[in-house]
């Protein structure tokens, strides 16, 4: 058999600039630019304190976000995590109003045990549906969508649900108010999570897992990989995300009603299309989605510190966004 | 056939000096092909060797970097994107281009229905339908939804759609892979009608039987270029292989080892069930190379995915080296050191997006994971031992799988198989729609696996492949294993007469 040339030069392949993924770098490509635009807007927008807040109120879509990113790159979708935010800090917040546990710190303690377990089980519900029952993940979450904001709704019995203790409030307070560090608490937990979260997205047979599942479910299945298992652990991690979400969002306002995370499910998935994680599964960008969410808030501080649009249009700006995001993302691959 | 006729048949379509290239790489050398009218001309070359790329130029779907396409003698230049129809020129693809929800009327019809006062005028086409079916021979209802039709009918309806649009020239790349034999015959009644009508038909093929049964004459490229046209009436198979492969064709299957009679028996299978599978029992011995052969539907696949734990049996049990193995429980196969590799490397074997490192080591995670996380070091070991030792070349390391060769995907998904060191390895379809040489090497894998102790079970349809590599051979007929061929006994005629039918082994 003859040697093709083509085994010759296999090794000294170099790696060069063309070689960068279009679609990796994307992302802090426009994070870059919208600093820049920020800037020339207005002069206090670059301050690190407009920054650090900036950061601050992304954490919560940051952090769902982060499990989106597993759900859809395993091929899924999950539309219920608004309703979830709602529905999980509504019980964890009742938990603490109950008073079953009299010393502060232990019932605060195992109120965030409850609230990751309450989460936890959201996500494995929503990935049982999907995988035994066989519904497609759009309907199927769409179902617990209404279902966790209806029993919000009903727990709250139409008004608000607030944190009464005010001992448990002090308490609680750093845990979205104080800092580590001169770092924001909430700042630390989104860098602290998304570590864990490309972790075992690239490092773990898990996260290879996942990707392969998203990337054609019959390859996995005849690779000898649990699909359906992998699904739900998808699932269940997102639903842990929306609940360390939860902890930090109790202690800020100490209050949910029927209209809490309303349209967060919108937010988190367009901020991990804008990271350039593809919507069909098999690619998936964990810090890419952090950068996507930095990205959405930035534009609405933008808008606020900008006297030429009106802040009431940031909702359609979002909206804009994840077009804008698509079609960037399609003429990048087109390219490559 | 006449020879006077077609060499004095008008040229209908030609490709003059034409040259093709791919960001950068030059892929198709001032090729020149000419097709007479009332012709079938064969198409031949390894993969690679460009001959997909002439196709899509000649009908419109590439445009060449140079030279000239002249149809009836005048240059043209084709439209892209499948407008080339309107000049009659009609391509069926391997994959089929049709809507598995519309009918067989509505499927020939697509994009140019047929209106009265604005309305569909559905009596019309659905006569029109019947009247081209019936031209074919074919007896599918006009009404039939495509998706309940056989592969077999699914052809036949893409070819009816080719007759409807008046073609001329017709490009079929490899229509009769997923035909049985009676299928195939009955599809080459039909071509040979159509050409004797004057329809022109380019036959890409790897099936080197085939084309010299079918074509008149044959045009082989090699490496992009043209080597050779000439009558096929002039030429054999082996003739044409060393033509497209440049070298002589001495031992494209390695010699035979036979196991020794009192080898330990590693694999057994005892009246299983499925769905569809009947009953099937039989045996491997350690080192043993064992084909399974019959028509395409005749539920091969069907028992392997069984066997291996891909899907779940009715009744029946799977003893490896005497332990049971559960129903329809991939991972206890695995465990057990059973292995399949699919025949559809594309849509179940390899992650097409993904590179080489991602598909090899996604079945055998565990061995590469070091305190709980992955390592790349010992991926990337194992990706150097697997391209030497399967001898998959690629220029780049990191190229995703969509963009490698046939040939190359096929070697990486056998190395992905063999990552698990299983000692029983079901390997289905090994060679399907890859060149010659690639062939031959996998064949020697195979031989050299089996050398080393190992069991190995082929299916395949191409009847030499059992033949050539397999020491004993068990055909399959509706969802049955009807014979079992041994040394002597096993040749093309033999396991026809179990396959079609003809004959059957006495009731055990």
């Amino acid at each position: 058999m003859s040697v093709n040339e083509e085994s010759i030069q296999s090794t000294s392949h170099r790696r060069t600039w063309r070689d960068v993924d279009l679609r990796a770098v994307a992302p802090f490509a426009a994070l870059a630019l919208l600093l820049i635009v920020g800037a020339i807007v207005n002069p206090n927008f670059i301050g690190l304190n407009n920054l650090a807040n900036v950061a601050t109120r992304c954490a919560f879509i940051a952090i769902i976000a982060v499990g989106a990113t597993f759900v859809i790159s395993a091929g899924d979708l999950d539309l219920s995590v608004g309703s979830m935010v709602a529905f999980v800090a509504s019980l964890m917040i009742l938990f603490m109003n109950s008073g079953a546990i009299a010393d502060p710190t232990l019932m605060l303690t195992a109120a965030v045990v409850f609230a990751v377990a309450a989460g936890a089980a959201c996500g494995l519900a929503n990935g049982l549906i999907t995988t035994v029952g066989r519904i497609e993940p759009f309907i199927a979450t769409l179902g617990t969508m209404g279902i966790y904001r209806g029993l919000t709704t009903w727990l709250s019995q139409g008004g608000a649900i607030t944190l009464r203790e005010p001992e448990i409030q002090e308490l609680y307070r750093p845990a979205y108010f104080g800092s580590i560090l001169g770092v924001p608490v909430p700042i630390a937990i989104i860098l602290a999570v998304t570590a864990v979260a490309a972790f075992i997205l690239y490092r773990t047979r898990y996260g290879r897992h996942v990707v392969a599942v998203g990337s054609n479910s019959d390859v996995a299945r005849y690779s000898g990989i649990a699909v359906n298992r992998v699904r739900t652990i998808a699932f269940v991690i997102q639903g842990l995300c929306v609940a360390i979400a939860v902890l930090l969002y109790v202690p800020r306002l100490g209050s949910t009603s029927a209209t809490t995370g309303i349209l967060w499910e919108l937010q988190a998935i367009t901020a991990v299309v804008v990271g350039g994680t593809a919507l069909k599964g098999g690619a998936g960008r964990v810090w890419g989605t952090i950068c996507g969410a930095f990205i959405l808030e930035l534009v609405g501080n933008i808008m606020l510190l900008s006297n030429f649009i009106s802040e009431y249009l940031i909702g359609a700006m979002q909206g804009a966004i994840i077009i804008i995001a698509m079609l960037v993302q399609r003429s990048l691959v087109r390219k490559s | 056939m006449n020879p006077e006729t077609l060499e004095t048949g008008s040229v209908v379509l030609e490709a003059r000096r034409i040259s093709k290239s791919f960001s950068g790489v030059q892929v198709l050398f001032s090729v020149n092909f000419e097709l007479r009218a009332g012709e079938i001309h064969a198409l031949m070359g390894e993969n690679g060797a460009g001959k997909s790329t002439l196709v899509k130029i000649l009908s419109g779907f590439e445009q060449p970097s140079s030279g000239e396409i002249l149809l009836d003698g005048k240059p043209v230049t084709l439209p892209p994107n499948g407008a080339a129809e309107a000049l009659g020129i009609v391509i069926i693809h391997q994959e089929f281009n049709l809507a598995e929800h519309l009918t067989v009327a509505e499927s020939l019809f697509l994009g140019r229905e047929v209106t009265r006062f604005g309305v569909l005028d559905r009596k019309y086409m659905r006569a029109e339908t019947r009247r081209v079916l019936d031209l074919l021979g074919c007896r599918v209802d006009a009404n039939a939804l495509i998706s309940s039709l056989s592969i077999a009918e699914k052809q036949m309806v893409e070819i009816a759609k080719a007759i409807s649009r008046d073609a001329r020239v017709v490009f079929m790349d490899e229509p009769t892979a997923v035909l049985s034999r009676e299928e195939t015959n009955f599809l080459f009644r039909q071509v040979r009608k159509l050409r004797d009508q004057g329809t022109s038909f380019v036959f890409v093929s790897h099936k080197l039987d085939e084309v010299i049964e079918l074509t008149d004459r044959v045009t082989v490229l090699r490496d992009g270029q043209w080597v050779k046209t000439a009558p096929t009436a002039i030429l054999d198979g082996e003739s044409i292989a060393q033509l497209m492969v440049g070298r002589e064709m001495s031992s494209l299957y390695p010699a035979k080892t036979e196991p020794d009679v009192d080898e330990e028996i590693v694999l057994r299978v005892d009246s299983l069930s499925t769905d569809y599978v009947k009953d099937a029992s039989f045996e491997v011995r350690k080192g043993e190379i064992l084909g399974f052969s019959g028509m395409i539907g005749s539920g091969r696949t069907e028992l392997m995915e069984a066997v291996a734990g891909l899907r779940s049996r009715l009744s029946g049990e799977v003893t490896i080296r005497g332990e049971a193995v559960p129903s329809g429980d991939v991972h206890a196969a695995n465990r057990r050191g059973l292995a399949y590799m699919t025949k559809d490397r594309k849509a179940k074997g390899l992650l097409l997006n993904s590179v080489m490192t991602a598909n090899l080591t996604l079945q055998s995670l565990d061995q590469h994971t070091r305190l709980g996380y992955l390592d790349p070091t010992s991926e990337a070991a194992a990706l150097g031992k697997a391209r030497r030792r399967f001898d998959i070349r690629v220029r780049d390391g990191d190229v995703v799988a969509r963009r490698m060769s046939g040939g190359n995907q096929q070697k990486l998904l056998l190395a992905k198989v063999m990552e698990t060191e299983p000692e029983i390895i079901i390997i289905d379809e090994p060679t399907r729609g890859i060149d010659v040489g690639t062939k031959q090497q996998i064949y020697h894998f195979i031989s050299a696996l089996a050398r080393d102790g190992r069991s190995i079970i082929v299916v395949s349809s191409e009847m030499p492949e059992v033949i050539g590599l397999c020491t004993r051979v068990a055909v399959m007929r509706e969802g049955r294993i009807v014979g079992v061929l041994e040394g002597d006994e096993i040749s093309e005629q033999e396991i026809m007469r179990y396959a079609a039918g003809l004959k059957r082994m006495a009731a055990a």
